[in-house]
This record gives structure tokens, sequence and C-alpha cells, in this order.
């Protein structure tokens, strides 16, 4: 096997099915490898991205419409690499959280989650390289399946619910994605995302009905405004690492073929109201998401909450990229979304997991817990505190310079209102940033017992944190690296323009 | 990327910078570790300003640059005016830290404080040597969030509101100040302050947008530099422990408010521009109201730390209005309050909290006769007082003296009134204690001494020694390195003769 790309999809897979028939203590010793293995295939790839710009690959050797074509620009090679960073960290936290010490049931839950877990993984990678309508939507069917086995995998009444809902959310997203796709098949005859771009370039129009199921279909994945309704309790009610990369991950892939279709292929396709439209119901998200998490008692309910308001700001950036003239902004509208892309997938790890920690060692996760959390859990508060300045995009955050550009794009395209949207998010996500950051603060007398937390786990949340704070210190690199066969071009901003 | 001089501003961020994050992984106990590493960080720094100060004054040129993101650059560079204030706030680290020592003995959280104090101290020296907008703001904001823990650092519930309302200011301020910039910059390009200002020739043809631009801008720095009418969470932050007042009102958060009105009317506007658009008369006109508002108010207060609050409110807006008036005198009497008003404040401050700790005195009905008991104390807290009143040969005289004949100069003798009403204020505020602590007889016996001093000396030095600097500023400003000294450099840099 000579190329990472086959590394990206078969290092998972294979270890799914073969932690499988693995005995139980091994499994996440094996997982947390394959991860590992993982990332340095991502590394290994987004190298020959960065040195020979986008890579392909068919597989088997066949060229599309034949056979199956894997790509990878800078977009797919920078999602790669956070993919599996955010999961080796989740499974080196795992480690902990389904340590022996932890009761016998959670041990059985162990067993079935790492072979899961590694399906999940092996998805993502596989949705990220796809080039073609129909690889995609089966990497967002594995997706699912893994999802929604890892969320039911907590047991109990509410995790069973939370985990069937968002089997019949994400069961109707692909029926919705699968129709459009069928009529999109019907109009163009091919599959291949390049080739059916050529052909919309050539004057084929797509049916509108057909994007609209696709659109609709993604929409409900990702959990945009008013199709989020499955996510609070799926995510707050799952085991911890999963929730980690169910928000941080999962709801993003869903994104990432949104932005690909919407932007790579259906440029042309796509109109100019429909943009507004997205952008609104972005910025509904936006507010809806952040009075919620406001509003509820639990932490892992706000944290939740917070994702569908995170997600509306990545919706933000469809209108950016309208507007009249040429300028830089679009590719600040466009790599701006994509970097809070990353810069929230380590910052919602990152409070997953403390969430989880917290809950690990109080037996509860009630807001008002949390008192005295700055002497019972130090690391913890710390890694809260950080992660929770990049969720309100303070700097030196990533999430600060994903701001700024998309800022600086509401500004040069002359679309002032979205910078409102964007400021009103900013202060209601300090507001419910503040609301856990004040309870950690708040001294109490301590509880009389907590249980012991693993190292480990700990210092897994900090260092997502830490990397969220670091994408914003250094960001020129990812920059670069995005920049790579990227739709728009990075015109260095001179005076006036 | 680091010329050879560059070290020497990011070695100055260092020092705290570093010490602050191993202090906070310092077990609680290690009280001698701490107080070694904090003092000996804080000698370092003066010790590496000096040589900035010499260098720079010799001629020599320190710049630090990162590439951060697209075109935009972290520059830290050393120039007259961020000398100025990095001077002030590394002097008056070292006493504050040796202040908080001795008033922290024996309570809890040490490694916490001590930890976010230092990140104060560097987030300041990065507002100071930020060498374009962009720095400015990532260390702008870094200041809001490290001193978030330090308001709320007694946890006790009016703690935590006075915390909350500090971030309901700071961080509206701060997304405002955001959009300021973002917008500035998409007419400006990347804006690196100059001295005499540099939009004239970016962007002079926008002049309707400029202004509210500046409007923006100006809006979202009074926050922390508490321009009336958005002072409102600067009596209410008075809760916390007395270093802190001293660090927010003298040192950091409110020097960094009028630091940036510095930056932007006289390095990115340049005063003549400004003056051009119309900006500078209502900016002057505000000042002045906060100038007679915050004394009035001052004179209501019984609590003594309040008073000193409406007190800085009314004193930092000389400053603003030095900047406001054209010429380079009142400039020089801006950038010497900048200083001036730090090192009297501060003085006022520490005797505040020796009063309270010692003896439990909280109100200015209860200093009667204190003199008698704390001759030091009070002798420190007579000179600063004296001082804000402007009475020669102390520091502020110095200050007011600048701007009067400043305003004389650009004919806004209204000014002059001003100065005069807000003096009388002063003095109305501040003699009635002074009074009362000299020649009243003692209400109440005040418990002995513990030793041959009348309090620590870990809490009378620092504020002996603020006293006698606040006295050798005014009564030496003609000495090479005084204050005064360097904002003429500063003003002879800004106004070119």
């Amino acid at each position: 096997m000579s190329s990472p790309f086959e590394w990206l999809i078969f290092l998972p897979f294979a270890g799914g099915v073969i932690t499988f028939l693995l005995p139980g203590k091994s499994r996440p010793w094996l997982a947390l490898l394959l991860t590992v293995g993982t990332f340095a295939a991502a590394w290994w790839l987004a190298s020959d991205v960065w040195r020979e710009g986008p890579q392909g690959y068919a597989l088997g050797g066949w060229e599309a419409p034949l056979g199956i074509n894997l790509y990878a620009d800078g977009l797919s090679a920078l999602l790669l690499l956070t993919t599996s960073a955010v999961m080796t960290l989740a499974s080196f936290y795992s480690l902990g959280y389904f340590s022996r010490e932890a009761e016998a049931s959670s041990w059985t839950e162990a067993r079935a989650f790492v072979p899961l877990w590694l399906f999940l993984l092996g998805s993502l990678n596989a949705l990220f390289v796809s080039r073609d309508l129909f690889n995609l939507y089966v990497a967002l069917e594995l997706l699912t399946i893994a999802g929604v086995a890892l969320v039911a995998l907590a047991g109990g009444a509410t995790a069973l619910r939370a985990g069937m809902r968002y089997l019949l959310a994400a069961f109707l997203a692909s029926l919705l994605y699968l129709m459009g796709v069928a009529l999109l098949y019907g109009e163009f005859g091919v599959l291949d995302l390049a080739l059916i771009a050529e052909a919309a370039e050539g004057g084929t129009r797509a049916p509108v009905i057909a994007l609209a199921f696709v659109f609709l279909g993604l929409g409900i994945k990702a959990a945009l405004f008013p199709f989020h309704a499955w996510l609070p309790h799926a995510h707050a009610s799952a085991p911890a690492p999963v929730s980690a990369v169910l928000s941080a991950l999962v709801v993003k892939a869903a994104f990432y073929v949104i932005l690909r279709l919407w932007v790579d292929v259906f440029a042309d396709s796509v109109t100019a109201p429909a943009a507004q439209a997205a952008g609104a119901l972005g910025a509904a998200g936006i507010l809806w998401g952040s009075f919620q998490a406001l509003r509820e008692q639990r932490l892992k309910l706000v944290v939740a909450h917070s994702t569908v308001a995170q997600v509306g700001y990545l919706f933000l950036l469809f209108p950016l990229l309208t507007g009249v003239g040429e300028g830089a902004w679009r590719f600040d509208a466009w790599a701006g979304g994509v970097y809070h892309m990353m810069s929230h997938a380590f910052a919602k790890g990152a409070l997953f997991l403390a969430a989880g920690t917290i809950l690990y060692a109080y037996g509860n996760d009630q807001i008002s817990a949390m008192r005295g959390l700055t002497r019972t859990l130090p690391i913890t508060t710390v890694s809260f505190g950080i992660a929770g300045i990049a969720l309100v995009g303070l700097p030196p955050s990533g999430s600060f310079i994903a701001k700024w550009m998309l800022l600086t794009a509401t500004i040069e395209s002359a679309q002032w209102w979205w910078a409102v949207v964007i400021g009103a998010g900013t202060l209601l996500s300090g507001a419910y940033v503040y609301r856990l950051v004040s309870a950690a603060f708040t001294p109490d007398t301590l509880p009389e017992s907590i249980r012991p937390v693993p190292r480990v786990m700990e210092y897994a949340s900090l260092i997502l944190a830490l990397t969220s704070l670091g994408l914003g210190l250094r960001a020129a690199e990812p920059f670069d690296l995005l920049e790579v066969g990227a739709p728009f071009s990075m015109i260095v901003a001179g005076v006036g323009t | 990327m680091i010329e050879t001089g560059g070290w020497l501003p990011v070695s100055i961020l260092a020092t705290s910078g570093l010490v602050g994050i191993v202090i906070f992984f310092l077990d609680e106990p290690r009280h001698r570790t701490r107080n070694f590493l904090n003092i000996f960080a804080a000698l370092a720094k003066i010790v590496l300003v000096a040589i900035a100060i010499g260098g720079y004054v010799e001629g020599e040129e320190y710049e630090a640059r990162f590439a951060f993101v697209l075109e935009f650059d972290l520059l830290l560079r050393v120039d007259a005016v961020s000398l100025l204030f990095a001077g002030l706030s590394s002097v008056l680290w070292l006493l504050t830290t040796i202040y908080a020592i001795g008033y922290l003995e024996d309570s809890p959280h040490r490694s916490r404080f001590f930890g976010f104090f230092s990140i104060c101290v560097t987030a300041t020296m990065g507002i100071a040597f930020a060498g374009n907008l962009i720095t400015f703001v990532l260390f702008y904001e870094l200041l809001t969030i490290a001193t978030y823990p330090l308001v709320v650092h007694r946890g006790s519930e009016e703690a935590l509101a006075a915390g909350r309302t500090y971030l309901i200011y700071t961080l509206g301020g701060g997304t405002a100040l955001l959009v300021g910039v973002v917008w500035l910059h998409t007419i400006a390009g990347p804006i690196e302050f100059g001295p005499g200002g540099v939009l004239e020739q970016a962007a002079s043809g926008n002049s309707w947008e400029l202004r509210v631009i500046f409007a923006v801008l100006i809006g979202s720095l009074g926050v922390k530099a508490a321009l009336v009418p958005l002072h409102g969470w600067l009596p209410v932050a008075m809760v916390a422990p007395a270093p802190v007042s001293a660090l927010l009102h003298a040192v950091a958060v409110v020097k960094a408010g009028a630091f940036g009105i510095v930056r932007v009317v006289h390095y990115v506007y340049g005063s003549d521009f400004a003056d051009s658009l119309n900006l500078l008369l209502p900016l002057a006109i505000i000042a002045s109201i906060t100038i007679v508002f915050g004394s009035l108010r001052a004179l209501a207060q019984d609590d003594i730390k309040r008073r000193l609050a409406f007190s800085t409110v009314s004193q930092l807006s000389y400053i603003t209005l030095g900047v406001a008036i054209v010429g380079p005198i009142a400039a020089v009497g801006a950038l010497v309050h900048l200083v001036h008003q730090g090192v009297m404040k501060v003085t006022l401050f520490f005797c505040a909290g020796n009063l309270a700790e010692t003896l439990g005195i909280h109100n200015v009905s209860e200093l009667d006769g204190v003199a008698r008991r704390m001759p030091v104390t009070m002798t420190a807290f007579t000179i600063g007082g004296l001082g804000m009143i402007g009475l020669p040969p102390i520091a502020g005289f110095i200050s007011k003296w600048h701007l009067g004949l400043g305003a004389m100069e650009a004919d806004f003798a209204w000014v002059i009134v001003i100065l005069a009403t807000s003096s009388l204020l002063n003095a109305a505020y501040f003699f009635p204690p002074i009074y009362a602590a000299w020649f009243k007889t003692p209400q109440v016996e005040y418990p002995p001494a513990p030793g041959r001093l009348e309090t620590s000396w870990m809490l009378l030095v620092p504020a002996a020694a603020t006293a006698l600097m606040s006295f050798l500023a005014g009564a030496l400003a003609g000495v090479p390195y005084s204050p005064l000294d360097i904002a003429e450099l500063v003003a002879e840099v800004v106004y070119p003769p």
C-alpha cells in the first residue's frame, strides 16, 4: 500500500473488524494505536498536498466514471488532520473513561465502543476524500449508523430515546439526500463531482428540486436550525468521548458535504436568495442555540446547544460568498468558515471531554454542582476556560481569526447585517460560557467524595483546548495549506481593495 | 521574523508570561518558590525595560514580527510611547507584587491569583509594545480575560456580580472594537502604528466611514478608559482585593483603554487629520463631561475605594482630554499624566488597602485621627491626594500645567474652566479625609501596632515608594529620563517640529 489514501481508509475499517474479534482488554489500546496511525497517514497526505498540490487517487486503478476516484485538496487535508487529531486525543481519554476501575457496566460498553469508534473514524476519512455523490452517501450512512450505535451505547431510557430520535432524523435526511442524488444522476448521468461540475459549467442546470432535496437532507444532518431538534439530547446523553466527536466532527462532516457541493459543484446553480436564506437559518440557529444554552441546567446540554449555535456561523459563509464585484473577501468568507469548523472542533471536543470528566467525578453534571471546581479539578477548569475562550471567539483562539475573516467579508461585501449577527452571537456565547466559568469559581463546601479521575482524561481535554488556542496563535501554515486547490484565491488586499 | 533587536520586546513579555504559567502549576504551599519567581521576574522585566529605554534613546530599533494570518503580522515594536507605558507597568508590577504577597498572606488560591496577575501584566506589556492594530486587539482582549478571575477572586456573591458587570461592559466593548478594527482594515489594509497617523495617506477619501469607525473605536476603548457613560463597571469592580484594584486602576485595565485612545488618535488617525474630520472637539467635550461627572460622584462616596474609583473615572479623562487637544504641549500633558496618574492612584489604593487590612477601616467617616496610628500610610495618602488635586511640586501639577498650557495654545480656553472646576472638586473630596486623619481626634481605640512598624513592611514599603515616586516625578520633572522627558520625546515624534 503505497498511498496515504489507502491507509486512511484501510487502517480504521480493518481495525474495526479486527478489534471486534479480539479479547476486550486489548481493544482500547489497539484503537489508540490505529488512531495514531491514521493521524500519521493524514499528516503524510497533508504534506503531499502541501508540496505537490491536490492529490487524486483512483481506487484499484479504475478511473471515473467506472471506478472510484479519491481526492484531497487543502480543505480535505486539514479536515482529515483535525479528525484524526481529535479522535486520537479522545481515544486517550477513553482509556481512562472506560478504565478497569470504572464499574462493570462501563467495561462492557467499552467492548462495543472500540469497533464502532474505528468505523466512525473510517467513515469520516472516507467522506473527506470522496469525490462522488454516491460515495458521499455511503460514507454519510456509515457515519450515521456508527454514530447512532455509539449514542445508544450509554444505555438507559434517555440515551435510547435520544438515539432513536437521532436515527429517525438521520434516516429521513439520508432518504432526502438519496432522492436528490437520484434526480441529479438522471440529469447529469454521472456521479463524479468533477464531471458534474464540468457539465454544470457547460450549461446543464441542476434541477431545483434535486438541489433542494440534497441540501435539505444535509441540513438536517448538520443540525441547521430548524432541523436541529435531534441534536442536543443525542449529543448530551452519549458517553463523553462520543459526545465530543459527534459535536466536533460528525456534524461538521455533513456541513463539509454542503460546502463542497455548494461551492465546488453547483456554484452556478445556487441563487443569491438561496444563499441569503441559508444565512438566515444559520443566524436563527446562532440565536436560538445560544438562548437555549443560557436556559439549560445541565452542563452537557448547554454544550450541545452551543453546537447548534456554532454550526449557525458556518452557514453565514454562503451569503458572504455572494455580493457584487471582485474581491478577496470570498476567500475570507470561505476560509473563515472552514477555520471556524476546525477551531470549533478542537474547542468543542475539549468542552465535551471536560464535561464528561465532571460527570465522571461528581456523578452528575448540573451546573450548580460545578461549584468549587477550581479546587477539585483544576486542569479540567483550565480546559473549560480555554475552550470557552475559543467558543466566544476571543483572541488568541482560532475562532477569533475565523470571526475576523467573516467580519471582513461582511463589511467588504456590504452585508453589514451579518456583522450584527456575529456580534450578537459573540455576546450570547460570552453569556453562556460565563455561566459555566462563574459556577466553577463559586467556592462551596466540597462534595463529600468525588471519584478520582484518571490523569489522562484531564490532560486529553487540556491538549485539545490548547490546540484551539494554538490555531489562533499560528494561522499562517493552516491557511497556506487551505489555499491549495481552494475555489477562491487569496488576493493580498492592497490599499482600498 | 525576529531581528536581533526583536528579542528585547519578546523577552519583556516572556518574563511575566512564563512565570505566570509556571506559577499556575505550583502547589499552593510553595510560597517561597512562588514569591522568588515573582520578584525575580519583576526585577528582570524592569532591567529589560531600562535597557530598552536606554537603547531607544540612543537610536536603536527593536522590532519582532511574526507571520500571523494572510497579510497580517503580529508585531511587537519599541517606540517612545510604548516605553512610557511599559516603564510605568514594570515598576508598578514589582511594587504591587510585593504588596500582594503581604496582602494575601495565608489566603487561599494564591497560585491562581499570581498566575493571572502575571498574565495581566504580560497582556499589558503586549498592549504597550503592539506595533499594529491586530496585535493590540489580541492583547487587549487577553487582558479582559485575565482580569476576570482577579475580580472574582474572593468568590463572594458580590464579587461574582461585579465580575459579571465587568464582563458585560468589556466584552461588549471588545466586540465593538473588533468590528471597528476589521472595518478599518477593509478600507485601509493592514494598519501599523505610525507617529502622526497613517490614515491620511491610506484612506482619506472615505471621510464619513472614517468618522463612524473613529466613533466605534473610541466608544469601545472608552469602556476600559471609563468614559461617561461607559464607566459603570469600574466602581463596582472595587470588591476585588486591594492589589487588584491598584492594578486595575493604575496600571493595567484603565490605562489600556487610555493608551488605546492615544494610539488611535496619534498613531492611526493622526491628530491633525482627526481634527480635519471634526472628531477631536466632541472627544474633548466627552472627556470634560467625564472629568466633572467623576469628581461630582466621588464627592458623594463614603467608601474610600469607591471614592477613589470615581476619582479614577475623572482623572483618566485628563489623558483623553490632552489627546483631544491638538498641539504638542497638550500631548505632553496627556502622556505624562498616563504615568503620573498611575503612580499617584496606586499610592492611594495601597493606602486604602493598608487601612482596611490593618484597622478594618473602609469608609471616609471612620478616618478621624487615624494618622496618629498609621503616620506613614497617611503621609503617603496625603501626597497622593495633594498630587491628584494638582498642587506643586507633586506629579499631578506637571500634568495639569501642560494640559492648561496646551489648551491655551489651541484656543480652548473653556478647558481651563474645566480644569479649575475639577481641581476644586478634587480638593473637596480629598481634603476632608486628609483633614480628618491628621487633625480630628479618634472616635475609637485603634488596636496597637503589631511591631515597630504600623503594619507589615510588605504593605508599607510599596505605598511609601510610590508616594516618593509621585513626589520625585513632579519635583525632578526636568531631569533626563523622567516621565516628562520621555513624554516630550513622544510629543516630538508625534508633532515633528
